[in-house]
């Protein structure tokens, strides 16, 4: 009876909302496929190269043109650390450090002898404050500057109405506490707030910023699978430390006949990464897979090298902009649900 | 691959980042801010239901009013009823007073007047009695002026007592 109810509501709702993602995801591959098709048979431009530049990470956050800032790179060898600007990083060149000699390669940091060639036997931890790290500081600094005035002026007209910038954020934090938090998790809700506020704002400004066309938005950090990784990562932790026995037994002992433990203990063990993990690959090919769209409508113009292509790929490029400025809310929004909903399962009583 | 492979570098700077980011904003937003909304929430459903409550107590207190004034006028009228009554009653009693006394005063008139009546008659009785004998005395006084007819009256009686 009770299994049935569940069925009913809650994963019926996930396995809509799967559904309806999947249908995004097909989109980008159709999409995708275009571009590389229609490859442009002089060399100089190579999409596929222009877009992975930008949804990969690299070691300079580009500005303007050629004008870039240089990041520190942080190295770590069998000889301790190495640190020095990204300016003095190249691919034709190679870079004398403190321990090794250094050379880019596929925008990977390699040691080299002083010709230049790489040795691949010898192992370099790359800890750089990359573009993504420094757009991920740049974002975080605005939202503590952001959250720290909300905070502030909150203080400041305590039981008062919610003025400027206050007003805009409170209607999205209650829209987190109210109709995502509390509906998933339950009484047990407010603990779980600071987290799930924070990786909703993380995530919808990183989403919003990565939108942005120029410096210094442009970036794919959310659509990148390591920062969706650690993300996820911390809600599996979260769920499986904040857990009480209801969930364990769930998993170790359900209420089945014995013969399917087999089955079962392993599937439900397996759901206990797969969670995360669909968390993971959603958010990161939702935002990937839009930039990749766009990029892809722009590169059209310099594959077919005539302005007449630039209406219909600037309109489908504003066209899916607005789809990628409501995806941005979207993943944010499904990771803070599924997150609180994951936790919620979790936490749950047993009644 | 590249895409699907999570660099390290940017895995521990994003941990240690999105860690202290989550600390700070627990620390600094998230916890005066959701405070606060609470806060001003609790405040918000106190004052309204306090309002309800004193929209109760003025309906409350209205119906008393109401109520006071239907009775105070039932009792008004009432006393008016009653009044009216007692003043109904004095009247009538006033009036049958009145008229037992006027009937009484009339019986005594009517006695007073019967015994006033019966010694002016009595009087009157006396009076001609004595008028009837002062004329009966002055006319025997006319008759007997002369002797003569004294003379004849005697012998005239002396004949009755003759006779017999």
């Amino acid at each position: 009876m009770e299994r049935r109810s569940i069925l009913n509501s809650k994963i019926f709702k996930i396995s809509r909302i799967y559904a309806f993602f999947m249908l995004l995801w097909a989109f980008p591959a159709l999409a995708f496929c275009q571009p590389k098709a229609d490859e442009s048979k002089d060399k100089p431009f190579d999409p596929k190269e222009a877009i992975f530049e930008h949804i990969g990470d690299s070691h300079s956050w580009p500005v303007f043109g050629k004008i870039k800032i240089s990041l520190p790179v942080i190295l770590y060898t069998d000889k301790g650390l190495d640190i020095f600007m990204s300016n003095n990083l190249h691919e034709d060149a190679v870079y004398k450090g403190k321990n090794y000699n250094y050379i880019l390669e596929k925008n990977k940091v390699k040691i080299a002898d002083d010709n230049g060639k790489i040795n691949e036997t010898k192992k370099v931890w790359d800890f750089s404050i990359t573009r993504n790290v420094a757009s991920m500081w740049f974002a975080m600094i605005i939202l503590l500057v952001v959250f720290g005035s909300v905070s502030r002026s909150y203080k400041k007209r305590a039981g008062k109405a919610p003025k400027g910038l206050q007003s805009v954020m409170e209607p999205l934090i209650v829209f987190v506490r109210d109709d995502v938090a509390i509906p998933n998790i339950g009484i047990k809700a407010a603990k779980f707030m600071p987290l799930l506020l924070t990786i909703f704002f993380f995530i919808l400004l990183n989403n919003l910023l990565g939108l942005v066309p120029f410096f210094p938005g442009a970036y794919n950090l959310t659509g990148n699978i390591a920062v969706t990784l650690v993300l996820s990562f911390i809600i599996l932790l979260v769920i499986n430390f904040s857990a009480n026995k209801y969930y364990w037994k769930h998993i170790f002992t359900p209420e089945i006949p014995l013969w399917l433990y087999i089955i079962m203990v392993p599937v439900e063990l397996i759901g206990i990464i797969s969670k995360p993990f669909a968390l993971m690959i959603r958010l990161f090919a939702n935002i990937t897979a839009g930039h990749i769209i766009v990029l892809s409508l722009i590169s059209l113009i310099f594959i077919f090298k005539t302005l007449a292509v630039s209406p219909a790929s600037v309109l489908f490029v504003v066209f899916m902009d607005c789809i990628e400025l409501l995806v941005a809310f979207l993943q944010a929004y499904i990771f803070t649900m599924l997150s609180a909903l994951f936790i919620g399962m979790a936490v749950q009583e047993h009644h | 691959m590249d895409l699907v492979t999570p660099e390290l570098g940017l895995v521990f700077w994003t941990t240690v980042s999105f860690v202290i980011l989550l600390i700070l904003l627990r620390v600094f937003a998230w916890k005066p801010i959701l405070g606060a909304i609470n806060e001003r929430e609790n405040s918000i459903e106190n004052a309204l239901l306090k309002a309800e409550a004193a929209k109760e107590e003025m309906s409350r207190l209205t119906s008393e009013n109401e109520s006071l004034l239907k009775q105070a006028r039932a009792e008004r009228d009432q006393i008016l009823a009653e009044a009216k009554k007692i003043k109904d009653q004095i009247v009538h009693d006033a009036k049958e007073a009145a008229s037992k006394e006027s009937g009484r005063q009339i019986e005594l008139a009517r006695i007073e007047i019967n015994n006033q009546k019966a010694i002016a008659m009595a009087d009157v009785k006396n009076q001609v009695a004595s008028l009837s004998l002062e004329i009966a005395e002055k006319i025997l006084r006319k008759q007997f002026e002369d002797q003569k007819k004294q003379d004849e009256l005697v012998k005239e009686l002396l004949k009755d007592v003759n006779l017999s």
